[in-house]
């Protein structure tokens, strides 16, 4: 036992894992970028990615358990912030989703929401105390996920919202859901869709596109469905050992939308074929096992549901974005963590991390 | 440490446990879907991703025409051919560049920069190398089909100005969409796009352009077009309606050829602009294509201003023209009795310094009724002096001078009606007194551009209501400010600029039988110091002005003529071109009665109508 957190104790295999899948990246943001307009889009990456790092360690500095003394308050600060944005936040792409912080800096608030619910979510399942969730303490969950979540629907940012759920999803079961819960829980979700099938007419109109195409991707070429046959040619014409590196012609071509963000894996797949496909979900397979790892060590039940917030969110990210490059599901805007071309967005997953190497470096500390 | 973490249970690892077999699962169940798409099915999407090599080739949709109040076209477009340089394959395109360059004759430099503005769109949209393709550019490129592939033709619709100068400063003039326009328009344009950049162009821009459509077409792996698939149809511009009678504008136009001014005609019960020129001007043809830069450079480097359209741009000193508004603020303001009278010896003495009457031997005895006709200086620098600045302006600016008349096009100057608040703002000192007589006949720091002037004495005439002037024919609403002028002051005004023609006073040799032509002369001895500057002249030449209109009360017609740099008196050099529009409106106006009489049948027709003739008198100046 010692009293103070050692450099030592940081999950250096994790960082190794999150260094190389970044590596691939920067490169895969390279090959798509250079030949355009874009050129030099990697080195900001890279720049993103120091910033990261450096958010990370000073993340781990701080003990998880006084960042989660400050739960309510952070709550609070939170739906404020959601709040001042849906009032006065500026729009970009048609949805309100960014505060100005001075010199250019955007800052996408929602990003912040995703580690304050970790931690708020966290503190919530320790207090409860039990191996068997009451009806009433899983209303409270719903409530408090409700709440952001609503508020970051409006703005409206379907993907981000829907992030927030598998951490209250994974957190409940974690917590001892009672397996009927569960079971009336996912037949209300299966209820849901075919509700809100119905309810599509009050979406937005490129979120009711987004799903028509997403249904009949052939019948709007130009569209949103473009995209994703696009994507889907360019995974798919990759075959099993890809194009060549800078050689993918529907990435080069600019056939691939958003080919250095949302859809990079497309772009990789096509230019690194079925193989890199493998190397590149295996890592993350890794870095989702190394997460769950670290929740096993974790010194308390309140370390433990941090690190699977982290790791929900993170898997969840994963699950959702190589999904719709494959056309399984809607485009939802949602990045490739570490991959994706984004300053927020990577911010966001570093400092998350930064959450996880905090309660690592905390296992053996009293 | 916090109560609230104190809980001795342990880590539920078997839960944990679960959740990685999940994401073990999901991981294997994406890696299956790739391996679908990735080695199952790769061969139907290799085939897809080479069928990709579509091409999106744009249909220019054609600008929409301009007419005139009858219908006749001013402005049109044709279709001609643009030769399309396609980028989808560096190699190639590299490998070509050097045949294109020498087979089409365009420079590397200009080519490699056609290149880099075009960085940021997809690399299968290609790029406008040549806007318009001579016979011989085309002859190449289908001679070369085989061996540059990098060339494609395709059709586009240019602007046509079929009658070069004229109205050229009122129409404007098109050009390619800006870096700055591309940046703001939200992807409505695309490098090349060709948009209105002056004039009528550019205000109605919006009507006149048309979309684009689109050609797909897919080509093989070597860019030859296989087949062509689904066009979407451009949908041409609207055309549009000018109030311009082609008549008046071509009479107009063919009397300032060579001269340096201004002619505008106004509707005077409606605003509409019936004919409008600026002279020196341009050809907007030469626009029309890519404008080579050195031609632009000379347009907007030349000192007599081409591009200044003189109308609503030009500001200038009104000269006597002025007069009309000192009469209407003597009457309206009621400061001085109507019937004031004034000794004119020639010259008069205000604030310690001697001012000149244009008449040296002076007019004697001179009330406003005699003031105006024969323009004597001496009576308005005494009612200058009663009246004072601020007065003037008021009267001034209500009735239009100092402020934009708000026509529908870009760019129209304000003019300059000074008071003692601008003087003491801008320069930061008292009025000085003496500047109000320099004033008070239309010199000194006061400017005015000809439209203001045409709109001014409409608005006299016709008991003051101030029409906004407009170029578009069928407007829903005019917009008009009301400065209502009393019965008595109209009819003395409107008498006096009758006498100005028709009782041998200063345009006496305008004379027009039958009809009631009405008017007053101006001529300014110097340009103000900063419109000399831009116009490039600092000689005391003289602005000839002329503002006449018809019938007297209630004009239907109002012109102002501005002549400028000539020697001569306003009412020689601007006169005769106000009194034939005038004329040719009215011959126009009883030939078209008579065809309408003639054609119903209806007789007696409406009005027993002389033939109009102009008599030349040999009146003074």
């Amino acid at each position: 036992m010692k009293n103070r957190p050692s450099i030592h104790d940081f999950d250096w295999v994790l960082l190794a894992i999150v260094g190389v899948i970044s590596g691939l990246g920067v490169l895969e943001v390279y090959s798509s970028t250079h030949a355009s307009g874009m050129a030099g889009m990697h080195w900001k990456q890279v720049m993103w990615v120091g910033i990261g790092l450096v958010g990370m360690f000073l993340i781990s500095r701080i003990d998880y358990h006084m960042l989660m003394d400050q739960a309510p308050f952070l709550y609070l600060f939170g739906v404020a912030t959601l709040l001042v944005v849906l009032a006065i936040g500026h729009s970009r792409f048609g949805a309100r989703r960014w505060v100005e912080l001075g010199g250019g800096v955007n800052l996408q608030v929602s990003e912040l929401m995703k580690l304050i619910i970790i931690i708020v979510l966290a503190r919530y399942f320790t207090e409860v105390r039990t191996d068997r969730l009451a009806l009433q303490d899983l209303a409270k969950i719903v409530i408090l996920t409700g709440i952001p979540v609503g508020l970051i629907l409006v703005q409206p940012d379907l993907g981000t919202a829907m992030l927030l759920v598998p951490v209250a999803a994974v957190g409940a079961f974690l917590a001892g859901i009672e397996w009927k819960h569960a079971a009336a829980g996912l037949l209300l979700a299966a209820l849901l869709i075919p509700v809100g099938w119905d309810m599509r007419h009050h979406l937005k109109p490129y979120q009711q596109q987004r799903i028509t195409t997403f249904l009949h991707p052939e019948e709007n070429p130009r569209g949103a469905g473009y995209q994703i046959l696009q994507s889907e040619i360019a995974v798919g014409s990759g075959g099993f050992w890809g194009k060549g590196f800078g050689k993918g012609s529907q990435n080069q071509l600019g056939f691939v939308p958003v080919r250095y963000s949302d859809f990079i894996l497309a772009a990789l797949a096509e230019e690194q074929g079925f193989i890199g496909i493998c190397v590149v979900l295996l890592l993350y397979l890794g870095l989702i096992l190394r997460l769950v790892d670290n929740a096993q060590k974790a010194k308390d039940r309140a370390g433990m549901y941090v690190v699977m917030g982290v790791t929900s969110i993170l898997g969840f990210h994963v699950l959702v974005n190589a999904s719709m490059v494959i056309g399984y599901m809607p485009v939802t805007g949602i990045p490739l963590p570490l991959m994706s071309y984004g300053g927020s967005a990577t911010a966001f997953v570093f400092m998350s991390l930064g959450l996880v190497m905090n309660v690592r470096m905390r296992r053996f500390v009293n | 440490m916090a109560s609230w973490s104190v809980d001795d249970r342990k880590i539920p690892q078997g839960r944990l446990v679960l959740f990685s077999y999940v994401s073990v699962f999901f991981i294997t169940l994406l890696l299956v879907g790739f391996w679908k798409l990735q080695v199952i099915q790769s061969g139907h999407f290799a085939d897809l991703a080479e069928r990709n090599r579509i091409r999106y080739i744009p249909i220019i949709a054609p600008r929409g025409a301009m007419l005139d109040r009858e219908g006749r076209v001013l402005v049109d477009s044709y279709p001609s051919f643009s030769i399309l340089l396609l980028r989808d394959d560096p190699k190639l395109l590299e490998k070509s560049l050097p045949q294109v360059e020498e087979g089409l004759g365009i420079s590397q430099e200009d080519l490699q920069q056609q290149l880099d503005a075009a960085k940021d769109e997809p690399k299968f949209q290609p790029v406008v190398i040549k806007p318009a393709a001579s016979q011989a550019d085309i002859a190449f490129v289908e001679s070369h089909r085989a061996d540059l592939p990098v060339l494609e033709l395709m059709m586009v619709q240019r602007r046509r100005y079929p009658h070069g100068e004229m109205l050229a400063n009122a129409v404007g003039y098109v050009g390619e969409v800006s870096a700055k326009q591309l940046e703001q328009s939200d992807g409505h344009y695309r490098p090349g796009d060709i948009v209105g950049k002056a004039g009528l162009e550019r205000e109605y821009n919006e009507q006149l352009e048309g979309t684009d459509g689109m050609r797909r077409v897919v080509v093989n792996s070597v860019g030859r077009a296989m087949r062509a698939l689904d066009d979407v149809e451009a949908i041409p511009g609207k055309p549009i309606q000018l109030t311009i009678d082609y008549d008046l504008q071509a009479i107009a136009d063919s009397y300032m050829s060579d001269r340096e001014g201004a002619v505008v005609a106004l509707d005077g019960r409606t605003g509409e602009v019936l004919a409008i020129v600026s002279r020196p001007t341009f050809d907007p043809n030469d626009f029309a294509i890519r404008i080579p830069a050195a031609e632009w450079q000379k347009l907007n480097t030349d000192r007599r201003t081409p591009l200044l359209n003189r109308a609503i741009q030009g500001q200038l000193a009104p000269g006597s023209i002025f007069k009309i508004v000192m009469a209407t603020a003597m009457l309206e303001s009621k400061a001085l009795p109507a019937n004031f009278t004034v000794n004119c010896p020639g010259h008069a003495e205000f604030y310690g310094r001697t001012f000149h009457c244009w008449r040296p031997q002076g007019h004697g005895s001179v009330d406003l009724h005699k003031a105006i006709v024969d323009s004597c200086d001496v009576f308005f620098y005494t009612i200058g002096q009663r009246l004072g600045i601020d007065r003037i302006h008021y009267y001034a600016t209500a009735l239009g001078l100092g402020r934009r008349t708000g026509i529908d096009l870009p760019s129209e100057e304000p003019g300059l009606m000074p008071s003692e608040e601008w003087v003491e703002r801008v320069f930061h000192h008292k009025w000085y007194a003496g500047e109000t007589i320099s004033v008070a006949i239309g010199q000194g720091a006061v400017t005015v551009t000809p439209i203001q002037l045409a709109r001014m004495t409409a608005a006299v005439a016709g008991g003051g209501t101030l029409l906004k002037p407009h170029l578009l024919k069928n407007l829903a609403k005019v917009s008009a400010d009301h400065f209502p002028i009393s019965e008595d002051t109209v009819e003395q005004v409107t008498q006096g600029m009758y006498g100005v023609i028709n009782e041998g006073g200063t345009g006496s040799s305008l004379k027009l039988q039958n009809i009631e032509f009405s008017g007053k002369s101006g001529t300014a001895q110097l340009m103000s110091y900063d419109v000399g500057n831009r116009m490039g002249k600092k000689g005391k030449e003289n602005n000839g002005w002329f503002v006449g209109y018809a019938p007297r009360r209630n004009p239907e017609i109002v012109v102002a003529a501005l002549v400028q740099g000539s020697a001569e008196h306003g009412g020689t050099t601007a006169g005769p071109i106000v009194r034939d529009i005038v004329k040719a409106y009215y011959d126009k106006r009883n030939s078209h009665f008579q065809q309408q009489a003639t054609v119903e049948n209806v007789s007696p027709p409406p009005r027993v109508v002389a033939p109009i003739v102009a008599t030349v008198g040999a009146g003074t100046p």
